[in-house]
């Protein structure tokens, strides 16, 4: 493995920074590692090699010109596949959108781009975001470097995957229910999900609209922070989008302030204790002394309503989704498939067949139980019921970010499980969400970075950070101060420990 | 901010109008296919076979949220306050026809080529 890909992608700006590396060298060197290791990672569905590497002479070239002031200019990036990349395949691990290249950019991209970062290609995820182990992509799932006998979470996993395996040093995720920090949980990895329309959704294929929201996923809180700078911000194309006065702050600048002293810890009570893995829990609660050593006070925090987030996410996502995900109708674009038999089929056959070959089974599963919610009788004691119980939720983080500036959770119940275990089983998959989703629901940010490894299985675990709604630069200085004690507790990286894939499989 | 907006629904099937998830009602496999219908997704047997009790497995893990908000609470739509948003009304540049056609499974006279849309009985 060559030394630049082992960079992070603050590190690797300030050497290009100081000419001492290209752009096209280090594009290169992600290049060849992915070639390398992603036929046993299997992170990407695409790798736009030749696009890379253009837009890696052209960084080298806006610096050579003067024009650097942009931090990651020549860094690389991977972008999950739900995202409109033109010119670049976007299937959203769909059969249905196999060879689809989008004729535009999503805004977040377009950042990307004008920011001067090569985007190496695009990440595996479950269908359409449906899933939390990337078991339910159409091409294959992804493999946990850390065991590639596991699942790396979902439905980001090929993006927190792609940035484990030090394929690219960072990479773009999106989270409906828990798809950024729930994979980085599970990888080792930082992950961020950004406040509600903190980044815009122009161009992501939506899950449900309410609560997508697109964010960073790096191998270290600054990196991941230097990302969120790069693609937050307001934008016309989405009318969700936050449009501050004054402006956003830096999240780098808060991830390098890191001191926490006095900051008031919140630990949620109702999320922890019974139904998760031990080592879970060890780890955990082993961080939050290390923010109390620190100068943090910590509290135990209830928010009773949390435990309904889960049936109220389960309600309100197929509900969203169902309806989203209507357009896929054979007409305009993605795959169209004539029943076999029916001689002149008319459109609602062949929308019928199309959507029948061109979904797999979870999409399916939740777009029935959507069209049900929503189904009239049904939509009051569903759909609408489970928006009241929204607003439980959403009034049980104002209570708590009144006694507290940040809560803390573990983010996943449990270390990353095998291959198999819960693809059939959809109640026991949508509970590996059961923490990250209450963020979701009430639109506020959330962080996931390691805590360490649980001592039954030697596999990462995570703790969440959670700030109020717009205080996204607050994850970021408590990120940064609890990374710094653990890494100095680990002797180095967390990744440092992971196996090496070099001659994989 | 909290409204309910009504989400574009495909036509509801005849439920009875006062149910509620804590009636502890299960999805039939009639049901299930009913719905498919409607989504515009043709399952197979054994699709169906397999859909229904996991759905009530589902829809019964989810009851609880039907009982724990008071008539009161009003309803979520967004996380945060939304208002509606303006654009100046000028003229933009777009996606030329050959940009946004060139994807379509089928294209004639710079159109989008469909089935037909109409059923051959009266």
């Amino acid at each position: 493995m060559s030394d630049l890909v082992e960079l992070s992608a603050a590190d690797l700006a300030d050497a290009l920074a100081r000419r001492e590396v290209s752009s096209v060298e280090a594009t290169t060197a992600s290049l060849e590692r992915i070639a390398g290791v992603d036929g046993s990672v299997h992170a990407f569905l695409h790798v736009d090699a030749a696009g890379a590497l253009a837009q890696a002479a052209d960084a080298d070239a806006r610096r050579a010109a003067g024009d650097d002031n942009q931090a990651l200019l020549g860094v690389p990036v991977a972008v999950k596949d739900v995202v409109a990349t033109k010119g670049i395949p976007t299937t959203c691990g769909s059969r249905i959108l196999e060879g689809w290249v989008p004729p535009y950019d999503a805004t977040l991209v377009t950042r990307l781009r004008a920011a001067g970062m090569p985007i190496l290609g695009k990440t595996n995820m479950d269908e359409f975001a449906m899933g939390s182990s990337t078991e339910h992509s159409a091409y294959g799932a992804t493999c946990n470097p850390w065991d590639l006998g596991r699942v790396p979470g979902g439905s980001g996993g090929g993006s927190s995957a792609a940035v484990t395996a030090f394929e690219s040093p960072v990479a773009i995720g999106t989270d409906t229910g828990g798809s950024i920090r729930q994979p980085s949980a599970l990888t080792g990895t930082v992950g961020v999900k950004p406040t509600y329309g903190g980044v815009s959704r122009y161009g992501l294929v939506a899950l449900a609209s309410s609560l997508d929201q697109a964010g960073p996923v790096a191998r270290s809180v600054l990196d991941a922070a230097l990302l969120h700078d790069v693609v937050a911000g307001h934008d016309p194309m989405d009318s969700t989008s936050i449009d501050r006065a004054d402006g956003w702050p830096s999240m780098a600048a808060a991830a390098r302030r890191a001191d926490i002293s006095g900051l008031r810890v919140g630990v949620v009570k109702e999320l922890g204790g019974e139904g998760y893995q031990a080592g879970v829990r060890t780890r955990f609660d082993e961080a939050v002394q290390l923010l109390v050593g620190a100068g943090a006070e910590v509290l135990e925090v209830s928010c009773p309503h949390f435990e309904y987030g889960l049936g109220a996410y389960y309600l309100i996502l197929p509900s969203e989704a169902s309806s989203n995900l209507a357009k896929f109708d054979a007409m305009r674009y993605g795959l169209r498939v004539v029943p076999d038999g029916v001689t002149a089929p008319s459109a609602e056959q062949v929308m019928s067949a199309t959507r029948a070959a061109g979904f797999g089974a979870e999409v399916k599963r939740r777009i029935i139980l959507g069209t049900f919610a929503l189904s009239s009788g049904y939509y009051d004691a569903y759909y609408g019921q489970a928006q009241k119980v929204r607003t439980l939720i959403s009034r049980d983080f104002e209570a708590a970010f009144s006694q507290v500036d940040v809560l803390v959770s573990p983010t996943a119940p449990t270390t990353a499980f095998r291959f198999g275990d819960k693809v059939d089983d959809p109640l026991a998959m949508y509970l590996n969400d059961i923490a990250t989703i209450p963020a979701n629901l009430a639109g506020v940010p959330g962080m996931s970075l390691p805590s360490g490894l649980a001592p039954e299985d030697g596999l990462p675990t995570g703790i969440q950070i959670l700030a109020p709604a717009l205080e996204d630069a607050r994850l970021y200085t408590v990120g940064a101060a609890l990374e710094a004690r653990l890494v100095e507790q680990w002797g180095g990286p967390l990744l440092d420990s992971a196996p090496s894939l070099e001659g994989a499989r | 901010m909290h409204h309910s907006p009504k989400i574009a629904a495909m036509p509801g099937p005849a439920y009875p109008s006062e149910a509620t998830p804590s009636d502890g009602r299960t999805i039939t496999r009639e049901e299930v296919a009913h719905l498919a219908r409607l989504a515009r997704i043709d399952l197979t047997d054994d699709e169906l076979d397999h859909l229904a009790p996991q759905l009530s497995v589902i829809l019964e893990s989810v009851a609880s949220v039907s009982t724990v908000a008071a008539d009161d609470i009003p309803p979520t739509s967004h996380a945060l306050p939304l208002q509606n948003v303006f654009r100046p009304d000028e003229v933009r540049s777009s996606l030329t026809s050959e940009a946004a056609l060139a994807a379509a499974p089928a294209v004639e006279q710079q159109r989008f080529s469909v089935p037909r849309i109409l059923d051959d009985e009266p």
